[in-house]
């Protein structure tokens, strides 16, 4: 077993090799090469990078199949010796909403279903309010975990808690139970959800079921690729940071930061830390914003549209304050 | 000799409540099955096109199913509870009313757990609860804790019957009832023949069984409690919800009794069974229980009130706004007029005591509504979706037409099993003759036979 996991965990850091995210993959690396040698199967293969290089790998350092199917069952492990963490920018974020487009198309979800949700919010009445982009918070204290009667909804081992549309129930019990609101249903059948096209895996979340729960699942797939969650790819202001606690850093695909280091520096914090769920999101608050709230609604007919029911925003728009 | 007679009597007393059905009764019966059929077309609506149709969505993702679940389960564990105390301290007036408490703990423990079935998504999945069950989750704890009690609920039920299945297995040659109903009273019968040592070890069972009920019916009750308040929403996470419950669920059993008996008394016409007296018992009962429930329910407001947190604060806004009418009618209205009718001697009448009882379980389904809705309305972060649905919840015709017909389905199988077995415990009442005739006979042993 131990063999085994170490075995896997080279593969996937070898694999930051092949991936887009050069600061990820340069930290990955090195912590790699740091390690003991392993015998080489002796077989290479040449590798296509993102970023249009060739490179050539030992046949026996690549996870044969990274695009591969990965079923409910082997999704329950986790991807060994990794604990995966966001940092969000709250500085940085001006509703652009890029990271909820990039989600809903990757997780095929419609223009009403957000995992990743932005919420105008405001710590009290004498603070500015700002955006707040908000997925699941991949709780090591997870309540939903906790609740569901019939382990549909699991935390693994890399920090990452995800649900098993095909174990669900529909109790929605986690939904009460998670404090931050994080899961949606799938309250009515759509015809995308018989598409098969593509093998249910609780890594893509894709396809959807009627009657179960779903929520961000962190992009499990895409991490098994050494790439960003879709989110993190997408932000324009690279506000959504991603990384692993183990190897101490976090990137958004330009820059990268030791992890432990920007959240002292920066008071990086967890939303509604009281509660003791331990979320694995970390936020570095609103100073020094470089967008003004309204920039959030200048851009488009459809974000004023998303928030024209918004109690809150009606509220500000009321006061003339947005 | 003469008790064998007094069988015979008895049975042909009660024998026009099981014969006959009047023409009121069959359009009664007919009324209830019309309601129910709706609520079948109602429930293949929500299966075919999923919860679409109802009015729950991402935040208020349980409506006013879960709300009859737990007003269902709760007038069930409180027959458990009432039912078990009469039983158990040998109350002298128990006979007239047992049975009508016993047969509604069975029902409404029927019916209650369908409307949790009815929140649950894939309900094609729900053998997965048994397959892979999860100790730790309440949803478990609870499922256990309602299978034990129906279980327990259902045989306490059945060892109150045996005496009266023996009654009418022997005595209903002369009845005109269908052959297969004579045959289940052979059946269900099992041989009993009312001896002395099978009467002395029956009572001895049933009264231990009580215990038991009593016991599981708090156990359950506590454990759907906390499927609310051990979660960390703002409003449910209280310490004070397993006992509210409790309280709560009494209110109700002891309201749907009264409302029962009234309707009993007058259809079958039992007033030299269930007198005013029993009214007045009841409705003290009733007093007490709606003090209580006030108490717990003001501690719980009041605590939230005076506290300075803001999911509190923002919770009894909408609370005082938003739900201001329904507040005032489930905690004043419903709390104050059963106590005022008591109060007031002048108002202590049959009529009265029925109807405060009504207001009373109305007033607590609105009290259960308030502890669901508002609280999932208003979630730590605020809601921001776009749909108004997603804003706030409003039930569909579909989940009106379901809980119409849980209660339509609880008054039919009360019809019908009315018409099975006399509603007031024959055997009670010829025990209850004994005894009186043995405490003439020798004043000081009153404790010979157990009532
Ligand atoms: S944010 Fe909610 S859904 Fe996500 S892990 Fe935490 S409790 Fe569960
Ligand atoms: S809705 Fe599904 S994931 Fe959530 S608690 Fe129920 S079974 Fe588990």
């Amino acid at each position: 077993m131990e063999d085994q996991n170490t075995n896997s965990r080279r593969k996937f850091l070898k694999l930051g090799l092949i991936s887009g995210v050069t600061a990820m993959a340069g930290a990955s690396l090195v912590s790699c090469s740091s390690e003991e040698k392993k015998p080489e199967s002796g077989e290479k293969m040449r590798l296509l990078t993102p970023d249009g290089k060739i490179v050539e790998v030992d046949a026996s350092n690549i996870n044969k199949y990274p695009e591969a199917l990965i079923t409910p069952a082997e999704a329950r492990k986790g991807i060994p010796d990794r604990k995966f963490v966001m940092v969000i920018d709250l500085a940085k974020c001006s509703n652009a909403r890029a990271c909820v487009e990039g989600c809903q198309k990757a997780h095929n979800l419609d223009s009403d279903q957000e995992f990743m949700k932005i919420q105008l919010i405001q710590n009290n009445e004498n603070t500015e309010p700002y955006w707040f982009p908000k997925p699941c918070f991949h709780c090591d204290e997870p309540p939903c975990v906790t609740v569901c009667p019939t382990g549909a909804t699991f935390k693994r081992e890399d920090n990452i808690v995800l649900i098993d549309n095909q174990r669900c129930i529909g109790c929605k019990f986690c939904m009460t139970s998670c404090p931050y609101s994080a899961r949606q249903f799938n309250w009515g059948h759509k015809a995308k959800y018989d598409k098969k096209d593509q093998p249910y895996s609780p890594e893509t979340s894709v396809p959807g079921a009627e009657g179960t729960v779903v929520k961000c699942d962190f992009c499990p797939d895409l991490l098994r690729q050494g790439q960003l969650p879709h989110c993190a790819k997408a932000c324009p202001n690279g506000v959504i940071y991603f990384g692993d606690k183990n190897e101490d850093i976090v990137t958004n695909g330009e820059e990268s930061f030791q992890f432990s280091k920007l959240i002292t520096d920066r008071g990086g914090y967890r939303h509604l830390e009281h509660l003791g769920t331990k979320p694995n999101v970390y936020y570095l608050p609103p100073v020094d914003k470089q967008y003004p709230v309204e920039r959030g609604f200048e851009n488009e007919e459809e974000i004023n549209e998303r928030y024209k029911n918004v109690p809150y925003v009606k509220e500000l728009k009321k006061q003339g304050k947005i | 000799m003469d008790i064998i007679n007094r069988k015979k009597a008895l049975v042909e007393e009660f024998s026009p409540m099981l014969e006959k059905y009047s023409k009121l009764t069959k359009l009664w019966i007919a009324f209830l099955v019309a309601v129910i059929i709706v609520g079948i077309v109602a429930f293949v609506l929500q299966v075919v096109y999923g919860h679409e149709i109802t009015g729950m969505r991402d935040n208020v993702v349980w409506g006013i199913y879960i709300i009859n679940f737990i007003f269902f389960v709760g007038i069930s564990y409180s027959g458990a509870f009432i039912s078990g105390i009469l039983h158990f301290f040998k109350t002298p007036w128990k006979n007239s009313i047992s049975r009508i408490v016993e047969i509604m703990t069975v029902i409404a423990m029927v019916i209650g757990p369908v409307f949790i079935l009815l929140c649950i998504g894939r309900l094609d999945r729900l053998h997965y609860l048994f397959i892979y069950p999860r100790i730790q989750s309440p949803i478990t704890w609870d499922i256990i804790a309602v299978m034990t009690d129906l279980i327990a609920c259902f045989l306490y039920l059945y060892l109150t019957f045996i005496p009266d299945l023996a009654i009418l297995r022997d005595n209903s040659e002369n009845l005109n009832l269908p052959k297969w109903q004579k045959k289940m009273y052979k059946f269900l019968a099992i041989r009993y023949q009312d001896t002395p040592s099978q009467r002395h070890r029956l009572h001895k069972i049933t009264r231990t069984m009580s215990t038991i009920v009593i016991v599981l019916a708090i156990v359950a009750y506590s454990v759907l409690a906390w499927i609310f308040s051990l979660t960390l929403q703002p409003g449910w996470n209280s310490t004070i919800f397993a006992p509210n419950f409790i309280i709560a669920g009494l209110y109700s059993g002891i309201s749907v009794i009264i409302i029962s008996m009234y309707f009993i008394r007058r259809q079958f016409k039992l007033e030299h069974y269930i007198f005013q007296k029993h009214f007045v018992i009841a409705g003290i009962i009733l007093q007490i229980l709606a003090l209580l429930f006030g108490y717990f329910t003001f501690t719980d407001y009041f605590s939230k009130w005076f506290s300075t947190k803001i999911d509190d604060t923002i919770l009894l806004n909408s609370l005082f706004s938003r739900y201001f009418i329904e507040f005032i009618l489930a905690n004043y209205i419903g709390i104050l007029v059963p106590v005022l009718v008591i109060f007031f001697k002048k108002l202590r009448t049959v009529k009265m005591i029925t109807f405060a009882a009504v207001i009373a379980l109305l007033g607590l389904w609105l009290n259960r509504y308030l502890l669901v809705v508002p609280s999932l309305e208003n979630p730590f972060l605020p809601i921001q979706e776009t749909g108004p649905e997603y804003i706030h919840y409003s039930a569909t015709w579909i989940e009106y037409s379901l809980s119409f017909t849980g209660i339509a389905a609880f008054l039919l199988i009360f019809t019908l099993l009315a018409k099975f077995v006399p509603i007031i415990p024959m055997s009670g009442i010829i025990e209850n003759e004994e005894f009186k005739a043995k405490r003439i006979q020798k004043k000081d042993s009153p404790d010979e036979f157990d009532i």
